[in-house]
């Protein structure tokens, strides 16, 4: 048989692209459900490392059930919407306009004390950047950060998944005298005693801009619920001055 | 009856020829791209190998077995269908039951779709020899590109980042209280090319055949 007539050429090709085609196909079907399970658990995973609690894959849906208190939904006005938080796709929500963008938050309670995770999702050199902060009771100190990259150069902007790179952000503040002014990831260093400054990663820093805007960009949609949070805080403290000079008044006048 | 050996001395050329007098990336010049971007530690780099292993090893019998089927007018679209179907095949299982070497790899398997070697050891060798031989040239092939990633991210590692594999060799060495500071410019892409070029001219200065005569 002639290999290199045309229609010989177009029959191959045609098999061969048919073949190839059925055969990624099944295999992207079959192996689907255990792809997803496994990023599920990640995100989990994840979640929980933002407040530093750092568990094995397997167990990571355990320990999940065990500290997030809370999953909501917000919207740009801060006010709680219905939907789960956890299957919202941020990577689809940072593309629609503000006023339309569902907000996920997550509340995890440890040792007593309360911390605010949010998602954060931006853009590296290569493709989506993502990660979760946790705030503080206070909404303005870092508990804790992680971040990860779909396809950062290794050993340059990937290492933004590094222990050395998150932990800079333990302590931090994203606020200065009651202005927002996010953390910034600062090329070279960042200048000492700057509370709102991590370093950069030498050979990375279009990866650590990215991380930057993508804290900047993320937290400030969530600034109307801080505030409110804020002003939620302010007033039960000041009830609960005004009861006690209630009671006092109440002990006064016989 | 010794061409039927499996380590006929024929075959152990296969494995051994390129691992010097025919490097795929010091004397063919080939998957420089790949060599310069994933060599700044020596982890990524070790998993490139493997991954670069894999393929190309079943690339070639594959390609071997339809030696006589591929028209020649597209037989460079068929290879490059075979090898990005193995690529993906590969990241799939992966994904599903090793995920966390997935992640290791996942930026790889762009690269080694592109990776010239594999191609060239399509059309050069796979095309007109035998599976068993095509397989134990891809084995020879891979393990000619892996050593060189490999010598290459050691030096990028240990004098970009002062780690070998991730651990702080240099830190441990006590080097840093002396005064000693990383090479940052290890890290970037250029040294990779710098470093490359050394070895090519050590190479070459050890084995006198493989320089041209202009």
């Amino acid at each position: 048989m002639n290999v290199d007539s045309n229609s010989y050429t177009f029959g191959f090709a045609t098999i061969m692209v048919l073949i190839v085609a059925a055969l990624l196909s099944y295999a992207a079907i079959e192996l689907k459900p255990y792809q997803d399970r496994n990023i599920e658990l990640e995100k989990q995973q994840n979640i929980l490392s933002s407040v530093r609690i750092n568990v094995e894959r397997d167990l990571a849906e355990d320990a999940y059930s065990k500290y997030i208190k809370h999953e909501k939904v917000l919207n740009y006005k801060g006010e709680e919407v219905d939907g789960v938080a956890f299957d919202i796709d941020l990577g689809k929500e940072v593309k629609k306009s503000r006023a339309d963008q569902l907000l996920p938050l997550f509340i995890s309670n440890i040792d007593g004390s309360t911390q605010y995770i949010i998602p954060l999702r931006g853009k590296g050199l290569w493709g989506p950047i993502w990660g979760f902060v946790a705030l503080e009771e206070d909404l303005n100190t870092v508990y804790g950060a992680v971040f990860d990259h779909k396809g950062e150069t290794p050993g340059l902007g990937a290492e933004i998944n590094q222990s050395f790179f998150q932990d800079p952000f333990i302590g931090k503040t994203i606020f200065k005298d009651e202005e927002f002014t996010s953390i910034r990831v600062v090329k070279g260093g960042a200048p000492e005693g700057d509370n709102h400054a991590v370093d950069g990663i030498s050979g990375g820093t279009i990866t650590s801009d990215g991380v930057t805007d993508m804290l900047l960009e993320r937290l400030d949609m969530y600034l109307p619920y801080f505030n409110k949070m804020k002003v939620a805080t302010e007033v039960e403290r000041v009830m609960a001055e005004m009861d006690s000079v209630q009671l006092v008044n109440d002990s006064i006048i016989p | 009856m010794s061409k039927y050996l499996l380590f006929s001395k024929k075959n152990r050329k296969l494995l051994s020829d390129p691992l010097d007098d025919n490097n795929p990336i010091t004397v063919q010049v080939l998957g420089i791209c790949s060599a310069l971007a994933i060599t700044v530690q020596l982890k990524p780099a070790v998993v490139m190998a493997l991954s670069v292993l894999v393929v190309l090893s079943f690339a070639n019998v594959l390609v071997s077995l339809m030696r006589n089927m591929i028209p020649s007018r597209i037989r460079i679209i068929v290879f490059l269908v075979v090898i990005a179907a193995l690529v993906i095949l590969v990241d799939q299982v992966l994904k599903a039951f090793v995920y966390d070497v997935s992640k290791e790899l996942s930026v790889f398997v762009g690269l080694i779709i592109t990776n010239c070697i594999i191609c060239g050891r399509l059309e050069a060798f796979a095309m007109a020899n035998p599976p068993g031989k095509a397989f134990l040239d891809g084995l020879g092939n891979s393990f000619g590109y892996g050593v060189i990633l490999i010598i290459v991210a050691f030096f990028r590692e240990l004098l970009g980042a002062g780690t070998l594999y991730g651990y702080p060799v240099l830190e441990d060495l006590g080097l840093y209280d002396f005064g000693y500071e990383n090479n940052g410019m290890m890290i970037l892409p250029p040294m990779a090319l710098v470093t490359v070029g050394v070895l090519i001219w050590w190479q070459r200065s050890r084995n006198q055949k493989l320089i041209e005569n202009n």
